[in-house]
Order: C-alpha cells, then structure tokens, then sequence
C-alpha cells in the first residue's frame, strides 16, 4: 500500500475564502492509501514545505499531493523539497484548486465539492506515479544571434565578452539597423552614430563574432544546448574580402533609373551597386539583384567591374547554405515601421511634405540626403512644422497597443527643428507618454523651447493656399483648429516585422496578437520564449525605446550565458517512447509528430522517440491505434485513475 | 427598435472614448455648427438625464457622413449616438415641423415629400421600361425617391435607363409600388417607420425573385447593403454596374465631351462603402474629358451637408455652406464639371453653384447624365 500525504494549501484567503480547506482536510483523509493529511496557509513558504519534509521522514510519506495553485507556478517548488528528502521528485502530483476552482466561482458548496473532485483526481493519480530520472544535455557554448541592430550587437558584445563565440547574422548588407539611421537620441540628444559606432566597429573586429550579413535563418533542429541552424547567405556579388569600400563602382554604374535608398527611407537615391551609406559596417559594396541590368537582363557592360581596381566584383557568385551548431539562439530582429498610406486621411504618399518620422531622422542627419538641413521637397525651409502623435498607434483602425518611442521621438524632433529652422512647431497629442529616466525633464525643455502643443489627435491633411492644413480640435480649448504648416510628421508607430510570422515558424515560437514575438512570462521571464534555450531582445518582442533595448538585450546575453557556463542541463524525462512489441509501423505518430522527434526504423519496420527532441506533447499516444506509443507521467493508469477521480 | 438611454454607453461604445477629437477635427459642419462631436460622446457618458442634450439644435446639424466613426480610433460609435438622440426626440414628438412631415410623407405616400405614390413612375412613362409586376426582369433598378420625384434628379433616371436600354440590359422598376428605402428616415431617428419600409421593400424584393439589385441613390445603396436586415440578393450602386459594362467593352463613349472635370465623392458611396475607383474609372475614359482630381477627394472627401436628414433640417447651422466652398474649390481647380453619384450632393452642388453666382462657370453633373451625354 502507497503512503500517501496530502497538503491543502489556504494561498491566504486566495483558496480559503471560497474553498472549505476544513472539509478538504476530512474528504481526503478518507481517500484510499492516504497517510496524512494537513492544511497550512502558505505551502508554499519554508514552514510550510517543512511540513511536508517532516512527514516524508518521520513518517515515510511515498507519494504527495499538493492542493494549491497551478504546477506552472509551484510544481518545481515542492519537486525540489521531495528531491531534497530524498524522495523522487516525480512522485508528487499538484491538484489546481485556485486558478481550476477558487479563483473561477463564487459559490462556496459548490467550489468545495468541485475542490474534492480534483483533490480525489490527483490522489487516485499520485498512486499510479513512477520514478523518473531527468536527463542531462550538453550546452553547446556557440550562440546564434539573429539581426544585427541595437539589440543583436549588444547581446553579441555582452556574450563574446564573457568568452562565448557569436554567429551574428543579418538580413541587410549593414549592421545597426534601425539606430543607425537616428540623428540624435533622446533626452539626452546623444549623437546615435557618436554612442553606436564604437560597438559596430567592434562587431567585426572581435575575433569571436562571426558576422554574416545579407543572410537568413532558414532551419532550426535540435533542442537547447544542441540547436543545428541553417543559414541562407545571399550572393552579394562583391567579394568584401578584396572590396576597399571605395564607391568607384557606384560611380561607374550605368542604371539609369535609380532606386530609392532603403537606408535613407527613400529620401535619395542609389544605384544597383551600392554602400548604402558612407558610414556603413561593413564599409563593402553590395549588388541589388533586383535592379542590377545584368542580373536581371543579361545586359549589361558591367562597368561596375571595369571601374573596380580591386577586381572585387564577381557575378558568379552563389547562394551559399551554411550550418552552424549553436547552444541558444537570440531572436533581435527589430520592427518595421507603420504604413501610414494605410490611414489615407493623412495624405501621405500624396503630398510629398507629409513624411514619417524615420525620413525626418535622414533628413536631421548631418550624413542624410540634405546633410542635415530641414528642407522641403522644394529645398526650402519651412516657416511652420506639425508634429503628429499616434499615427498607427492607439488606433482599432490600425494597432491598439502604444509604440512608446513616438511621443519622445516627436517631442525630440521638435527640438531639432527649432533648432536648425527656427519654425513654428506645433504637436498635435493626445497624452504623452514620458514614462522613461529624464523623459518627462526632456518634455518640459521642450515646451519652454516654445514648442506649441495643441491636445488633439490630428484629423487630416489637405491643402490650401499652396500649404498644408493640419485639422484637429484643441480639445482643451474645445474648438476645432485647421493650422497651416510646410512640413508635417507624422509620428509613425512600430509594427512587428513584415516576416515575423515565417521567423516564428522557422524557430517554433509564437506571437502575441500585436503581432510581436511572444515571451514565455510578460513579467517574470521576459526575454525568454516558449522554446528553451531561444531568447528575445529587443523591438521584435514588442516596441522599446533603446535603453529598454539594450537592457532586455544584456538579459538576453545573461540567460544564454548562464546556460553556457553551467555546460549541461536537466531535460524533463515527461517524454514518449514506442513499445518495440507493440508497434505495427503505421507511421501515424511520425505525421502527427510537431518536433519531428519520431523516426522510422526501415530495418525493424517500426517508430521509435529521438528522446532528446520529444518535448511530452502526448501528439503520438493519443493517435497511436496499438497503444504503443506512450508517455512517461501519463500512462494509460495514471490518466485513467484521475478521470474516475474527476468523475467519480 | 427600441431606444434606451441607460444603454447609450454600451451600445455606442462611449466608455472607451479617449478624447482625442479626431472626430471633431474632421467634422464637415465643426465651424457651421456648435455640435462638437467630442463633448458630446463626453457629455452623454456623464449624464443620467441626456434631456438637457435633447433641447441642442445642432443634433440636426450631423450630417451622418460617418467621418468620425470612420476614424475614430477607440470605436466609438458617434453617428449612432447622434441617431440615437434623434431616436429619443422623434418618440417625444420633438422633432423640427419639417422632420415630422417627412416621416408622415414617408408613412402615407413612401416618400418624405408627399408626392402621389401613383405618379411614382410618371418619369417613365414613355420610355419603355419594364415595370416588374407587369412584366419580368431578374434585375431591379431602384429608382429611390429624389430620382423618381425631383425634376432635376428625373434627369438623371432618365440617362441611365437610356445606358441601360443601349446596352440591352434587361432590367424593371417597381412603379408605384416602390417606397422609401429609409435611409434618411433611420438616420433622423425613426427607426421603426425604417423597419417598416425595410420590411415592405424587402417583401416585393423577394416576390419577384430578383437576382440583383442597382440603386441610382448611394443612399439607397447603403441602406440595402448595410442595413436591410437578411438582405441576400446582391445590391450595386449604378457606377459598378457602368464601369463593368466599359471594362467589358459592352458600353462603348464614342462622343467627345471636351471639358475638365472634377468629382465629389458622395459620403454614403465612398468613404463608407470605399466606392472610389468606380466612378474615376468611367469618367477617365470619357473622350476629350480632362479629369482633374480635388485636393480632398476619396477618403478625405469634404461632405457636401445634403445627408443624414440635412434636406430636412438645418440644425441651426451659420456661415457659408460646404457646397459653397466645395464649388469655389472646384472653380478654382478650372473645372468647368463637378460630377457625383448621388442625388443630394447634385442637389446641394447645383443650389450652391446658383447661389454662389458661378453658374456661368461650372456645371453639376451626374455621372450618369456625363455618360449618357458621351454615348
């Protein structure tokens, strides 16, 4: 006869207040093999863990059942305080009377007998339970971190600093993403390029970095500790081996119609051959297949190849697939910016003074298309400038959440302008979101800057007199305002990545329905994912300002680090395995199968569990017509007994 | 329908207002008119007792062209909040004398002027078209009542049964059996008069085993398309049905209108029911027309002030009329044409082209009357 003892935890008045703990404690020492049974208002406390200890010595408890909360927050709790008694931790069995029962209904009978239900269902099941044995996995000490913004770079330092090697791989052929396109940064007004510079340099210099750029991740196998990623390396057509970054080649290049420069947010315009800005790291040239007229037609004198002295250039180049072993995998692939053509009211992309904020940055940047200088399209300086919040943010039109960056990125733009034009500047707001260090300072300098803030979410953009018109409502004043303005900005919110979606596919993730990368706890476990050993950092978990950035980047490099130097970790044995006598090698487990951990043996004819993939889903017991495929933890006995417990 | 003030907040979502004003900003009747759209979804929020709301003029000054609705980005619903409190008035009977004789119109001869329901069709008479009941057609071209009544909007019916019979497209009218689609009669707050119409027009839809429906009125349209309820035969606005027929080469323009012309987005076709392309695909084709675009066109469309029961009531607005300023704005483009799709924008256009004394400068036209012209 199993030694059972059982623990009814009051979680304060969590449980206690609509659960009768009292008649808990009489119903389950009434239960079949049970030896003990206490109540205690927090279990999960020190004393009350102890209690539990002191009954495994003093009275030879086997088997424990917990009535408290969720096993999602207290199960490796009380697996631990058996362990530490040397009991296996897998003998205990958590029964959910809060978040199943207390916390979801109001009548107190009925939530109780409801309560003893569960409580049965986890004893009959605790009887059933078997020893198991974790298993322990390897890390590898190689990281794999994709997107070289902010994010990648700092996770990338942070990680190599601390001896580990980094496989950086990035989409574009640059480095520093979004941030090196800044001007300034708030509050601050740190030049971006003064602060990122020294970490972009030292991204290719550090010997422990191997950067790929203009590259993909394509595949992920394995499991944390063993992940096999694929990398898809896109031809660049110039061997930045010999490339001096010189740009006779730009020069040389004879695409008559130019193509807007990514980099500069379409505010200039490049050739097919190009280094997308004079600052670029790596500082190489880059062939567009899209636009080159030799890749594209087969015509072409090339006379990119003939200007370049280094003889760099060379059109046979080829896709490359590379395979790297990596132990944790960071996901820094930054955000894409709103498309305000999707919110037609404000002209853009119709009047060619309407531009977003990111253009704004080109046009501030001392290295942009107009060196600087605020200008309209015309070349001339605005009189008047409208900043508008909240263009794709805060809406059901477009997204609901709140971008966080724009309000202090406007308010900061607004500073320049004055700065460099000595324009009337007017922000149409509806709250502002100062929330970070400095930030609310930083919005009363600029107010005192003489800064015009109308309360009021601007309506439209038309035109009139040959100027743009601004119409909102002052909703302080409560009357509706059309201001005349040369330039408007709108104040373009943060959007998940246009593939994020396919990123998440290829790396087993999920998204939150804002379309970010999802974390495994918003609160708690913030950088992590629900795959082990894959981690968040930065814009593509949700919109961030860059200290928030580069603080969740350095957890990010914290959690693979102290995967790293703890070299090996325990895996849940939870997992399934195939009876060899039992299965009749129909293959459906291999179908039904999520992390492709069932092979088929050709030579016996039957499915067995690659162990270290399986991950316990129960995919392949429950479609298995023979019962041969099963499942440490959920055997056929132990789910059995807790269903007659639900509904006996 | 019944209308409950203690259930404003939840029907019209105004708890999660955020005050922003982009209604208010975008309102086409702001400086007409002291409805501030804003302060009201506030107000009503705050009050228990929305009488002292009631007793405002410019509740009739909304021209429900939705443009808040449309933008708002909380999901407010403001032109509802608005027909709701019209809904209060027209049960306490304290509608404006002009709104009442609407509804009665409506109710006796199915039509808010009081014309004889029997001469309902006079417009017709001699042109050979089918009227279903006497004869069979799968396709219905709902007249509406401007179109059916008003000599100028005549003109209009007159030119698309003429593209219609050029084209040999088989089709009827439902004579003086047709009544009022309602969309008016809801939208001024007489909602169960507009059930009724709803539920009388439906009735001979489905008699006469209609396959599909077109509307002269982007009013009627939207009425059918998007508040009739179980409305299953598919509705179209003429403009769809034309530039189908031109896409298809079925309907051919062969004569030259040489002028420059622009076009008012009616509210109830385009930023509503987001019918832009339509109609720039029939007029653009046109030989020897210029089109040339207004600044606010499509989704930033300036209301013309002729719906939401605007033909009724003036809700104490002041000031120069938006149709006014809409034909100074079309004048100054150099159009000698301002084309719509609707019947009220034709109307308020041309009132305001006579008023503003630029009748010698620039004709209102309605595409169909354009197209006719041009065949």
């Amino acid at each position: 006869m199993k030694k059972i003892g059982v623990y009814i935890c009051h979680c304060g008045t969590n449980i206690a207040a609509t659960v009768d703990c009292n008649e808990l404690v009489h119903f389950s020492s009434t239960l079949p093999g049970v030896k003990v049974t206490r109540d205690y208002r927090y279990l999960c406390s020190d004393p009350g863990q102890d209690l539990i200890k002191k009954d495994i010595r003093e009275l030879s408890i086997d088997r424990v059942v917990v009535a408290a909360c969720s096993p999602q927050m207290h199960e490796m709790t009380f697996r631990n305080a058996l362990s530490e008694e040397g009991l296996n931790p897998y003998l205990l069995h958590i029964a959910n009377i809060r978040e199943q029962c207390s916390w979801v209904h109001k009548d107190r009978e009925k939530a109780t007998e409801k309560a003893k239900h569960i409580l049965q269902a986890a004893v009959g099941r605790v009887s059933h339970h078997e020893a198991l044995e974790a298993r322990r996995v390897k890390i590898s000490p190689s990281v794999l971190i994709v997107g070289a913004g902010i994010a990648g770079i700092q996770a990338a330092l942070t990680i190599v600093y601390g001896g580990s090697k980094v496989f950086l791989v990035e989409k574009a052929p640059y480095i520093g993403g979004h941030m090196a396109q800044l001007d300034k940064t708030f509050p601050t007004l740190d030049c971006a390029s003064c602060i990122f510079t020294p970490k972009t340099v030292e991204v290719v210099r550090n010997k422990n970095i191997q950067l790929l750029i203009c590259s993909e991740v394509v595949n992920i196998k394995g499991y944390v500790g063993n992940f096999i990623v694929t990398i898809k390396k896109h031809p660049t057509y110039v061997d930045p081996s010999r490339c001096t970054g010189c740009g006779e080649c730009m020069e040389a290049c004879v695409l008559k119609r130019e193509v807007l420069s990514e980099f500069e947010e379409g505010m200039a315009l490049r050739r097919a051959i190009y280094i997308p800005f004079p600052q670029a790291v790596p500082l190489k040239a880059v062939v567009d297949k899209k636009s080159c007229l030799f890749l594209t037609k087969g015509k072409c004198k090339k006379a990119c190849a003939e200007a370049c002295k280094a003889c760099a250039i060379d059109f046979d180049q080829k896709e490359e697939l590379i395979e790297k072993e990596v132990g944790s995998i960071i996901i820094a692939t930054g955000y894409d910016l709103f498309d305000p053509h999707l919110l037609p009211q404000y002209g853009y992309g119709i009047y060619e003074n309407v531009i977003t904020n990111l253009q704004f940055e080109r046009l501030a940047s001392p290295s942009g298309p107009t060196e600087g200088e605020i200008l309209l399209k015309d070349g001339t300086v605005p009189k008047a400038i409208a900043f508008l919040h909240c263009i794709g943010s805060r809406d059901e039109n477009a997204n609901l959440y709140c971008s966080r960056v724009c309000c202090m990125a406007s308010m900061k733009q607004a500073h320049l302008a004055k700065e460099k034009t000595g324009a009337e500047i007017y922000e149409f707001y509806i709250d502002i979101n100062a929330f970070g260090k400095g930030y609310q300072e930083f919005y009363k300098r600029v107010r005192e800057e003489g800064i015009f803030f109308i309360r009021g979410k601007g309506s439209e953009i038309f035109r009139r007199d040959g100027r743009l018109v601004v119409a909102a409502e002052d909703t302080l004043l409560g009357t509706p305002v059309e201001i005349p303005v040369d330039l408007v900005v709108l104040g373009t919110g943060l959007v998940s990545r246009h593939d994020s979606e396919k990123v998440a596919q290829v790396m087993g993730i999920s998204l939150s329905p804002d379309g970010f990368f999802m974390e495994a706890h918003p609160k708690l476990r913030p950088v992590s994912t629900n795959v082990d050993g894959i981690f968040l950092a930065g814009c593509c978990q949700g919109p961030k300002d860059i200290p928030d950035t580069v603080a969740q980047a350095s957890a990010a490099a914290a959690e693979v680090m102290s995967l790293a130097t703890k070299g090996q970790i325990e895996v849940e044995p939870t997992i399934a395995w195939i009876d060899s006598e039992l299965c009749a090698g129909c293959k459906l487990c291999i179908e039904v199968c999520p992390y492709s951990a069932i092979e088929f043996l050709d030579v016996k004819g039957i499915s067995v569990v690659n162990e270290p993939l399986c991950k316990g889903c129960g995919a392949c017991t429950a479609i298995c017509p023979n019962k041969a495929a099963r499942q440490n933890h959920f055997t056929q006995g132990q789910v059995l007994a807790e269903v007659e417990g639900v509904v006996g | 329908m019944k209308i409950d003030p203690k259930t404003f907040i939840q029907d019209y979502h105004l708890n999660v207002c955020i005050q922003c004003g982009i209604c208010t900003g975008g309102c086409p009747v702001k400086f007409r008119s002291p409805l501030n759209m804003r302060r009201l979804v506030k107000e009503t929020f705050f009050t228990a007792d929305p009488s002292q709301l009631l007793k405002r003029p410019e509740l009739w000054a909304c021209t429900t062209c939705s443009t808040c609705t449309l933008r708002c980005p909380a999901g407010v619903k403001n032109v509802e909040l608005i027909v709701g409190l019209r809904s209060i008035l027209t049960h306490q009977g304290e509608v404006p004398s002009t709104v009442r004789d609407a509804f009665e119109n409506t109710f006796l001869h199915g039509n808010p002027w009081g014309r004889f329901r029997d001469r309902r069709a006079d417009w017709a008479k001699d042109l050979g078209v089918k009227i279903l009941g006497e004869e069979t057609a799968e396709t219905l071209l709902y007249v509406g009542c401007a179109p059916s009544y008003d000599p100028r909007v005549q003109n209009v019916s007159k030119a698309l049964v003429k593209i219609f019979q050029k084209v040999d497209l088989d089709f009827g009218i439902l004579g003086k059996k047709e009544s009022c689609c309602g969309n008016e009669i809801r939208r001024m707050g007489e909602q169960t008069l507009f059930k009724k119409l709803a539920k009388d027009n439906l009735a001979l839809f489905k008699k006469f085993g209609l396959k599909k429906i077109i509307t002269i009125s982007s009013h009627c349209f939207n009425a059918f398309k998007n508040e009739y309820p179980d409305m299953s035969i598919p509705v179209q606005h003429y403009t769809q049905v034309i530039a189908d027929l031109i896409e298809i080469g079925r309907l051919k323009m062969s004569k030259g209108l040489e002028t420059h012309t622009t076009y008012q987005d009616p509210c109830f076709l385009g930023k509503q029911n987001m019918i832009f392309e339509e109609p720039r695909k029939i007029l653009s084709p046109i030989p020897g027309l210029n089109f040339i675009e207004m600044d606010r066109s499509r989704e930033r469309s300036f209301c013309c002030e002729g719906g939401g029961g605007r033909m009724w009531a003036e809700g104490a607005t002041e000031g120069t009329r938006n149709g006014e300023i809409r034909i100074k704005e079309a004048v100054a483009l150099g159009a000698k044409v301002i084309a719509t799709a609707c019947p009220f924008c034709l109307l308020t256009l041309e009132d305001a082209a006579k008023i503003s004394g630029l009748t010698d400068q620039i004709v209102v036209k309605d595409i169909a009357e354009l197209v006719s012209e041009a065949m």
